[in-house]
């Protein structure tokens, strides 16, 4: 009698928890219920995310979150970041903890398919590089056999690191570190002839050393490295609304619409395409399950793909990057987005 | 001849008393006695004093020669060439910058107050615990205190914190009620249940009405998200420190039960918990419990730290009591059997008295130990102080600072460790009643 009722319980209890899966399945409903977006972040990485002194989280890779927050809400600000290291970001994405992942995370195929990810987007072209004290006398990455590297765990650079290392007949070390940050402390300290990382990070690295003269960064380019937000299978209409929220800054910056004439152009334009991305013509908004100025909210609030770029990474910046492949698909760099019909 | 004629090689009056030569008193004694009483032990202290002064002179002017106002460390760096020529020296300005991110996180600065106040009310609710002088009425400045902490931090009216309060108090109640008919497991389950019943079922709905009727003791919300830096370590260390005594207490009176449900239960828990390490622990908390939680369910990411620190710790408490139980001569057990005491009242009055006193060096490593494992919540995503070292370098203006904020975060640490350790030792002299 007692066991009977107790295993009831227990079927109650498993159908109540099936039902509320069941009816909250919708990550857009669970957010806007909710009133903020959950977005994963790199716990510090200049110029991508890290939070200034006000707290405020900054970077290019936080405008994505932003983003797709003045989709859903109008408001950017409505983001709750959690500040993710690598080894754990796929893990936080999986479980729920975080609604969609902006962490300079690397497209790969496993990430793809094993990890049941789906990558939306790529925000930025990025390649592994070398970078050694210019003492070390070293002009080529194929003369760094048996040199000790410091590399950060559970990232793609790790397996690269390996695999040109074994492709190229050459052994080395590894000094293996948490983050980013650290990773320059040790370089700088001498705990490791090489540092290798995404060349963007090298950059911004070397930038902020005492006497960067000292230090270069190699020519060879061993990896392509597509860094863009994701999240978890299973929500497609999620999936979309990231993927077009990063979509609408690309295409706002290939059509010159920018932060300060967005409001002006979206009285009308001549430009079918722009309307559209406005809300002016079509129903593209309601498409996504979002208001029609779900785009125009985008652009006036964190600003075109091109903005973004100048004000967290740019060249006038102290991360100072040029946009090379990250420049528009018609400036001859990789950046493009599909049509908004 | 007489008598009072003095022999002359008899003094008359005494000499003044001499000071003592100078070689044998003072620092010239102590120093010959304890640094140059050999050779060898001349050769190690001078050695020593090299050491020590080539320690200081590299270190001294690079801590007091700081640069204690600059934007950036490309600033200080100017700044210091311009002083000295050269940029060996400390960078201060980043801790001048950002101390109160050090400290509160990113609690909003119109707020600190309150967490001023959380912390000076929480040093007031221990002082009676810690020192016996203090007045006893006091302790209900301590009993409130959780409650006051917990609508001082993260805001919102006072009934959300009254209606937790309230549900205590009912369960106390109906222990008492029930008690009348002597079954002590009896009456614990009608405490827990009658709680139970309050805060899940009645006590939600009376808080929702109370707070539309009457919003007293309004404070604006703090999300969990916006706790950090020493203040977490704090919250976390100190609610982590007072609920695993008493649940170590009990663990370790369960593990040397006859009863052999409990006796398992104990056993299990504390095996299995010391043999997980703390960040597993953190990391079920923070991302696996999702999981097994109906979507949309929203559990604090603090309290669920909260919840695995006192877990773990107690654990570790346990063991630590039961080695001063065990070291206690069986007489005492005896006695206490002689005296007609009843298993509760012989641990309340004879045997934990005792058995807590030899454990003080155990239980205060033990606290020791999980204020400063608190630091480990930077990696599911709390900004601790070491989290927010981290983040401030990867601001553009202070990548590449280091020493500076580890000095000042490890500065912090060992005060509060050396407090707790020199507590420790005066509570053992204090309580040391055997003749030795």
């Amino acid at each position: 009698m007692k066991k009977s009722v107790f295993l009831g319980a227990l079927t109650l209890a498993g159908l109540a928890a099936g039902t509320a899966m069941a009816q909250d399945s919708s990550t857009l409903a669970a957010v806007k219920e909710r009133g903020v977006l959950k977005c994963g972040v790199n716990p510090g990485t200049p110029g991508f995310a890290a939070p200034d002194a006000s707290g405020k989280f900054v970077g290019f890779d936080v405008d994505v979150c932003r983003a797709v927050a003045a989709a859903i809400f109008g408001d950017s600000e409505a983001v709750e970041y959690t500040p993710l290291t690598s080894a754990v970001r796929f893990t936080a994405l999986a479980s729920g903890e975080v609604d969609m992942l902006a962490r300079n995370t690397t497209w790969t195929f496993s990430r793809d398919v094993d990890l049941k990810n789906t990558f939306v987007g790529v925000n930025y072209y990025d390649g592994q590089g070398f970078m050694v004290p210019k003492d070390l006398g070293v002009s080529s990455a194929k003369e760094l056999g048996g040199a000790t590297v410091c590399i950060e765990t559970g990232t793609t650079t790790e397996l690269n690191l390996a695999d040109y290392f074994r492709v190229n007949n050459m052994e080395y070390e590894p000094v293996p570190v948490e983050s980013f940050t650290e990773a320059q402390t040790q370089f700088l300290a001498g705990a490791c002839d090489v540092y290798t990382t995404d060349a963007s990070a090298l950059a911004a690295s070397r930038a902020s050393f005492e006497n960067p003269e000292g230090y270069v960064v190699l020519p060879e380019i061993i990896s392509k490295e597509p860094l863009g937000p994701l999240v978890r299978h299973g929500d497609d209409n999620w999936g979309d609304i990231v993927r077009w929220s990063l979509n609408a800054m690309i295409a706002a910056e290939e059509y010159g619409v920018t932060s300060a004439n967005a409001t002006e152009l979206a009285k009308g334009t001549e430009n079918p395409e722009i309307n559209r991305l406005l809300g002016v013509e079509g129903e593209l908004g309601a498409m996504l399950g979002l208001d029609n100025a779900w785009a125009l909210n985008i652009i006036t609030q964190v600003g075109n793909y091109g903005e973004s770029f100048e004000k967290n990474i740019g060249e006038n910046t102290p991360v100072g990057l040029a946009r090379g492949l990250n420049a528009q698909w018609t400036e001859g760099g990789l950046i493009y987005s599909p049509p908004f019909r | 001849m007489s008598t009072t004629k003095s022999l002359a090689y008899v003094r008359k009056e005494m000499l003044d008393q001499q000071p003592a030569p100078r070689s044998q008193v003072g620092f010239t004694r102590w120093a010959r006695d304890n640094l140059f009483s050999g050779w060898f032990n001349t050769v190690l202290t001078l050695v020593s004093l090299f050491v020590i002064y080539k320690v200081l002179a590299a270190t001294l002017p690079w801590i007091f020669g700081g640069v204690w106002n600059a934007d950036s460390l490309a600033q200080c760096r100017v700044i210091m060439n311009e002083a000295y020529g050269n940029t060996h020296h400390a960078c201060w300005a980043v801790i001048h910058e950002r101390w109160n991110q050090l400290l509160y996180g990113f609690y909003p600065e119109t707020q600190y107050w309150r967490a001023n106040l959380a912390f000076v009310l929480m040093l007031a609710s221990l002082a009676p615990v810690l020192f016996d002088k203090v007045p006893r009425k006091m302790l209900y400045l301590t009993m409130a205190f959780p409650f006051l902490l917990v609508w001082l931090v993260w805001g919102g009216t006072i009934w959300g914190v009254t209606s937790v309060a309230f549900g205590f108090a009912l369960g106390g109640i109906a222990f008492k009620l029930v008690d009348r008919f002597g079954s002590m497991a009896l009456s614990a389950i009608a405490a827990v249940a009658v709680a139970a019943v309050w805060w899940l079922f009645i006590g939600p709905s009376v808080v929702e009405g109370l707070n539309s009727v009457a919003p007293l003791g309004h404070l604006e919300e703090v999300q969990s998200r916006d706790l950090g830096g020493f203040m977490i370590c704090v919250i976390i260390g100190i609610s982590g420190i007072a609920l695993s005594l008493p649940i170590g207490i009990v663990l370790a009176l369960g593990r040397q039960s006859d009863l052999f449900i409990v006796k398992t239960i104990c056993v299990g828990f504390i095996e299995f918990i010391r043999g997980v390490p703390l960040i597993t622990l953190l990391f079920t908390a923070s991302l696996l419990l999702n999981y097994f939680l109906p979507p949309g369910t929203t559990f604090d990411l603090t309290l669920r730290v909260i919840i695995m620190v006192t877990l773990f710790s107690s654990a570790y408490m346990a063991e630590v009591i039961r080695g001063g139980l065990a070291a206690l001569p069986k007489g005492q057990y005896e006695a206490a059997d002689a005296l007609g005491l009843d298993y509760w009242k012989a641990q309340r009055l004879i045997i934990m008295p005792q058995a807590l006193k030899i454990s003080i060096p155990g239980i205060v490593n033990t606290f020791i130990g999980l204020f400063k494992d608190t630091t480990l919540v930077m990696f599911i995503g709390i900004y601790d102080m070491l989290g927010l070292s981290n983040a401030i370098r990867a601001n553009a203006a202070w990548n590449g600072i280091y020493w500076e904020l580890f000095i000042f975060i490890g500065g912090v640490f060992w005060i509060c460790c050396f407090a707790m350790s020199r507590y420790s030792q005066w509570l053992e002299r204090k309580l040391r009643t055997d003749h030795r």
